[in-house]
């Protein structure tokens, strides 16, 4: 008897999850397998990649890493301004994230629901509706420069502006030519002094979209946190005497860590996947200040058919998601994170772990 | 495995005592001054988030002029249909609408439903294999979605499914990330339900269906939420995943408007209105299942 249901009960397990494996085998293992090939291969787009072209073992990928030349540039370019991203919104998202939390979960606050809605609204809308929107706000002559206009701002035509904010600051300061000691070609291709051009003016339009859209999804994970710290705690600390920024960086801060942990890995993770938007907003203009490694691949390989190239790209660009999660990782571990504190951040990772893709994504 | 999760719930729920009664504290005159800051600060900040959406609402209304020139005005100096008629007459908003949501419907059902099966094979069918699988989609869920772009591509081609429905709904109609949260709920229930069932004779498909699954109601609405929301805003796959005009899903569809491939000259009434419009369904479940997305202290798990 026992090992009647046993036995059914396998077969049934396995009856419940063949579709997942079928669907995930069909179009995600195997599918980055024959990408995998093709990044190998000189596969111009006809016909099927097996069988329709000859493997060039690691010629996409010097072409895009190691030699000089156009497909070398826009690889470092796109880096450069990927990397800018990055560096500036991860950081800010989440402080702002955590800003609002603490903000949003003060007992004494009228009106949390309110708050707490408005902010986490941008994060359901679609990237499409959200960039549609900012391009409209970022125009020449768009409401973002009426508002700098009442501050005698003159606001710059943000889409149409390829100078990088770090070179814009030293043009400030007289330096508008680069020493010579940086006009020398650097990494992948493009001068050292362009690495240090800073994100565009431009790309920084896409910084404020992303951390508007993100920062009420990571809002929501380090309120689950906060809601985790018993109000004893926070009374102890107040009777204490402890002031509100004393409080913040010795009891809230260590509490919320696993959350921070989750908000700076998912953070990391969906920066560097930045595409929809460069979609939209014109593909990389100004100047490729907006070109970033997920749309250069796609356009690489949709657009100039250079599919072991585009696809190269993609398993770089893969690799560097994968190798700075590690690092992170690496970096931000804690050795004081009990069991219970790794289940709880596992926990705060699962409930959001699609919520802040999306988020993320845009 | 099971007991430490538990065990993990009811650490992550002792410190929670019931809320004090709300105390009539007296304030001192610095803490007043500190509360008054933050509400200012909160209210401007509340307000840069939401007056962008009661722009792009107002400006969907504006003719182009007006759009252009009064960007930040809430009230159109003249009343203008004149997007929305052209939305519904030379666009074709009806159609990538009728496409959006026969694959959200598609791939919402699906999700729901193979997840859900899978998720319990996972966490209550004990198979030869099991724990490999489950290592698979733990590693499948690690994978950048951008850097599926061009593989989901060559395998859509390769099957004959490039520019089809089939091609735009299959890749997404099961998502490791759902397997994964519909797991980690079922291992949370107890067991003793379901072997009740079982020994008065119900088949593992029946236990299944109609004792377990209504059991997982708030996980199964969690993953409703995602889903839809996931495939309503799905951009990048629709890109990848077709090129004719009449498979075009509100997202593309909108996209094209934005990037301005419908003629030149600015247009952004239209674009705003296309806006407005494809956010009103996600918006709409956001606000039906607004205190289970916000009320953060159980999380899909519990509920």
């Amino acid at each position: 008897m026992a090992k009647g249901i046993r036995g059914s009960e396998g077969r049934y397990g396995w009856a419940f999850i063949t579709p997942a494996i079928v669907i995930i085998g069909l179009f995600l293992v195997i599918p980055i397998f024959l990408a995998l090939y093709v990044s190998f291969s000189n596969w111009n787009g006809l016909g099927s990649p097996i069988g329709n072209s000859s493997l060039v073992g690691g010629e996409n990928y010097s072409r895009v890493l190691i030699e000089p030349g156009l497909a070398q540039r826009d690889f470092g370019t796109s880096i450069r301004n990927n990397f800018y991203y990055v560096l500036l919104v991860v950081p800010l998202q989440t402080a702002l994230a955590l800003f609002l939390a603490v903000q949003v979960n003060r007992r004494i606050l009228r009106g949390r629901g309110f708050f707490r809605t408005a902010f986490y609204f941008p994060s359901v809308t679609s990237s499409v509706a959200i960039t549609t929107i900012f391009i409209f706000l970022f125009t020449a002559s768009g409401a973002v420069n009426s508002i700098l206009g009442w501050f005698g701002v003159n606001g710059p035509n943000w889409f149409a502006d390829p100078s990088g904010i770090i070179h814009n600051a030293l043009a400030g300061i007289g330096i508008t030519s680069p020493p010579a000691a940086l006009d020398v070609p650097g990494l992948l291709g493009i001068t050292w002094w362009e690495w240090l051009s800073g994100p565009s003016v431009a790309m920084c339009v896409l910084i404020i979209l992303a951390i508007f859209t993100t920062s009420g999804t990571f809002m929501l994970i380090f309120l689950a946190a906060l809601q985790n710290i018993s109000g004893e705690i926070d009374e102890a600390a107040m009777v204490d005497g402890a002031g509100a920024v004393r409080k913040f960086f010795s009891v809230t801060l260590p509490m919320v860590k696993p959350a921070l942990f989750t908000v700076l890995t998912l953070g990391l993770i969906g920066t560097w996947q930045v595409f929809d938007q460069i979609y939209l907003t014109g593909k990389g203009a100004p100047g490729k200040t907006l070109l970033t490694p997920a749309f250069l691949a796609y356009d690489t390989s949709f657009k100039g058919l250079n599919w072991g190239e585009g696809a190269a790209i993609s398993f770089i660009l893969f690799l560097i998601i994968v190798g700075l999660t590690l690092l992170q990782r690496f970096v931000l571990r804690d050795r004081d994170l009990g069991k219970a504190g790794v289940r709880r951040a596992r926990k705060a990772d699962i409930r959001f772990h699609e919520l802040a893709k999306e988020g993320a994504n845009k | 495995m099971t007991t430490l999760t538990e065990a993990a719930h009811i650490a992550a729920e002792t410190p929670k005592p019931a809320r004090p009664p709300r105390r009539r504290i007296t304030l001192s005159a610095r803490a007043r001054a500190s509360l008054l800051i933050g509400y200012i600060l909160l209210i401007a900040l509340a307000l840069i988030y939401i007056y962008p959406f009661l722009i792009s609402i107002a400006g969907s209304f504006k003719t182009d002029a007006d759009a252009t020139q009064n960007p930040l005005s809430l009230i159109p100096q003249t009343w203008s249909n004149a997007a929305y008629e052209r939305l519904f007459t030379t666009v074709p908003l009806l159609q990538w609408t009728a496409n959006s949501a026969f694959i959200t419907v598609i791939v919402t059902c699906g999700r729901v439903f193979f997840d859900s099966l899978a998720g319990y094979a996972l966490s209550r069918l004990r198979f030869r294999g099991r724990g490999i699988v489950f290592a698979g989609v733990i590693a499948v869920m690690a994978v950048p979605n951008v850097v599926l772009l061009i593989p989901r591509f060559l395998i859509l081609k390769e099957l004959g499914l490039y520019n089809s429905f089939g091609g735009m709904i299959l890749p997404l109609i099961i998502d490791a990330g759902g397997i994964f949260i519909m797991k980690q709920f079922f291992e949370s229930i107890p067991v003793s339900v379901e072997e009740a069932a079982r020994i008065d004779g119900a088949g593992v498909f029946r236990t299944f269906w109609t004792v377990v699954l209504p059991m997982a109601r708030p996980a199964l609405i969690t993953l409703f939420i995602l889903s839809f929301q996931g495939s309503w805003n799905e951009f990048s796959h629709f890109v990848i995943s077709r090129q004719s005009a009449d498979l075009n899903t509100l997202t593309t569809g909108v996209a094209s408007l934005t990037s301005g491939e419908l003629g030149n000259g600015n247009q952004y009434p239209l674009q705003l209105a296309a806006a407005v419009l494809m956010s009103i369904p996600v918006a709409v479940i956001f606000f039906i299942f607004q205190k289970r997305i916000m009320n953060t202290t159980d999380g899909g798990e519990k509920g």
